[in-house]
């Protein structure tokens, strides 16, 4: 497929300090950019097209149709069931990615319109403890599904997450089964579920809600996959391809619909959500 | 403080004094009678403040009784199916028609192997997208003939190599998660010994979990939390600690429905009682279901899976 430049991943800068310059340096080829440039390009780089880091609201704003979006994520923060310490307590870990991303966890859940079919969207954010799904993210994705049901709209969710939040423990893991369960009832409901995974979209929640869409479609630069390459090398030490886990890996092994470009992506689902407006 | 293998030592000890004294004549009662009661007072020094580590270990005893082992016990005509009907058989996960007090059920559980020699065939219990599609399969099979389906779990997670991702393990596993959530006869669900991450929860969305007393049941292996969240892996026993993996813990949190007893040591040092417990308990749950109108059993499943995690309003004002 001409879209995969290359067999490797597209390496995706996740560095997201404020920063007020107006001028960037692209990581990958070194340019000085113009940092609105980048903007109007979908936080794509002009000059070699290295896609940069998309924060949920960047995402929401890229894809969306402007001022279509309309919060309404919960308002709930997560409340450390197990009072979790590693290096740090999981509930300094917190406040500072809230403070960090300016989100209540990470996720955020609206109505919104694509080319003017109205959907109802959630948009992971990877800053926020890597994206990681807990007791509140599991909790919103429902909420979302829930909210669809009640609209009778299409769900779609963009994945950015490392998988489940270690320090909620098997409350975190049993998300997977709550998210799963509640996709059934949108089933059930007739309505679509359309999984975008982007760049990482891993463990526990490419094993459960992302990987449970009518149609999966991936961000070009995705990382997909369920156990991370650490985690074979520490356990079975298996020598593994240059392309594991690549877009083009889970595209060429049938995981995935779809490949498709940032800048292609809301095209492509304002055309697919048009198949099933005609349904709904 | 005496470690397992002095007490096995001690345990030879004095079955060589029996022999001795029924072969030869010495009455040697008296010193077994000591020795015995000794024996004792150490066991319940050793097993009855065990650390969340501790428990982590006797959860991957290799001497621990497998599914096999239950199955045997637990059911009679374990009838077994094979293979997914797409690419292969998984044997370290097993599913197949059983009787359960003359019941047809259907049964699904990870196995784990005793040599190294099985465990090359059953990859210690680590299933591949394979091993969950055939459980999918006998979990649909149990749901067109209304047979109650029982699963138990054990395993060190889903089994992690290229070919797991070739053939979409997350896929399998997430497919494993909806039809379970859905699936129209009771599911109850024993954690046996390990219940290690999604690999584990993919046959184990129940209408009532149950865990074995040394049985844990986690979101990662204590290792690799240590290895990712404290940078050092040998900080297993404080990510053993924080996760909250036992039995005990997690009845505490509501997050399984009951504790089966075993005896000191583990549940190899009586099977006869632990399977005996372990059978009472699944009829009793059993039964409950049983009585219950297909869309009451459903709505439940379906409410306790719904309700699951922990958060809070947040505070106006603040992030």
């Amino acid at each position: 497929m001409a879209i995969f430049r290359d067999r490797q991943y597209l390496r995706v800068n996740v560095d997201k300090s404020p920063d007020e310059s107006l001028w960037m340096k692209c990581k990958s080829c070194g340019e000085l950019i113009f940092k609105r440039r980048v903007r109007e390009n979908n936080n794509i780089c002009p000059n070699c097209n290295e896609y940069f880091f998309l924060t949920a609201e960047e995402r929401i704003e890229f894809l969306v149709d402007e001022g279509s979006y309309q919060d309404i994520t919960k308002p709930i923060i997560a409340n450390d069931p197990l009072m979790f310490v590693d290096r740090k307590p999981y509930c300094e870990r917190l406040e500072e990615a809230q403070e960090k991303t300016g989100l209540t966890d990470a996720i955020l859940v609206g109505r919104a319109a694509i080319n003017e079919l109205p959907v109802v969207i959630g948009v992971m954010d990877f800053r926020f403890i890597g994206g990681s799904m807990g007791s509140v993210v599991g909790e919103q994705i429902c909420h979302g599904i829930e909210t669809a049901i009640k609209d009778g709209l299409p769900f779609l969710l963009v994945s950015s997450s490392g998988g489940a939040r270690l320090q909620e423990g098997l409350f975190s893991l049993l998300q997977m089964a709550k998210t799963a369960a509640v996709r059934g009832k949108l089933a059930e409901a007739g309505l679509p579920f359309i999984s975008i995974m982007t760049y990482p979209t891993s463990g526990g929640v490419q094993a459960s809600i992302a990987s449970l869409g009518d149609v999966i479609i991936a961000e070009r630069g995705a990382m997909i996959g369920f156990a991370g390459r650490r985690v074979i090398q520490h356990t079975i030490a298996q020598e593994l391809p240059s392309d594991y886990q690549t877009d083009a890996f889970a595209f060429e092994h049938g995981a995935i619909d779809r490949v498709v470009k940032r800048e292609n992506m809301r095209d492509e689902l304002s055309l697919l959500l048009g198949f099933f407006a005609e349904v709904t | 403080m005496s470690d397992e293998r002095t007490l096995d030592l001690l345990e030879a000890k004095i079955e060589e004094l029996r022999q001795l004294n029924s072969e030869d004549g010495i009455d040697l009662s008296g010193e077994i009678t000591k020795l015995e009661a000794k024996l004792l007072d150490l066991r319940r020094e050793l097993y009855s403040n065990l650390s969340d580590w501790e428990r982590v270990g006797i959860a991957r005893n290799p001497k621990r009784p497998y599914s096999l082992d239950y199955i045997q016990a637990l059911f009679s005509d374990f009838y077994e199916l094979h293979g997914d009907r797409v690419f292969g058989d998984d044997l370290a996960l097993i599913a197949g028609i059983a009787r359960f007090d003359d019941q047809p059920v259907v049964v699904v559980a990870q196995q784990k192997g005793r040599s190294t020699e099985e465990n090359k065939q059953r990859f210690f219990g680590m299933a591949r997208p394979q091993g969950y599609r055939k459980a999918k399969r006998a979990l649909e099979l149990a749901e067109r003939f209304g047979f109650p389906a029982i699963t138990l779990i054990d395993t060190p997670g889903a089994y992690p190599g290229l070919e797991s991702e070739e053939s979409n393990i997350g896929g399998a596993i997430a497919d494993s998660l909806l039809t379970m959530t859905q699936l129209k006869v009771p599911i109850l669900s024993v954690v046996i010994g390990e219940g290690g991450s999604g690999g584990a929860l993919a046959i184990a969305v129940a209408d009532r979990v149950l865990m074995l007393e040394n049985a844990i049941y986690s979101v990662i292996s204590p290792e690799g939390a240590a290895a990712i969240l404290w940078k050092n892996k040998e900080q297993a026993k404080d990510a053993a600690v924080a996760l909250n993996l036992t039995a005990d813990h997690l009845h505490d949190l509501g997050l399984i429905d009951e504790v089966v007893p075993e005896p000191l040591g583990g549940a190899q040092r009586d099977f006869g009682r632990t399977s005996a417990d372990l059978k009472a308990a699944l009829t009793r749950h059993l039964d409950e279901l049983r009585g219950l109108k297909l869309s009451e059993l459903l709505d439940a499943r379906y409410a306790r899976y719904r309700a699951v995690g922990r958060f809070q309003e947040r505070e106006s004002g603040g992030a």
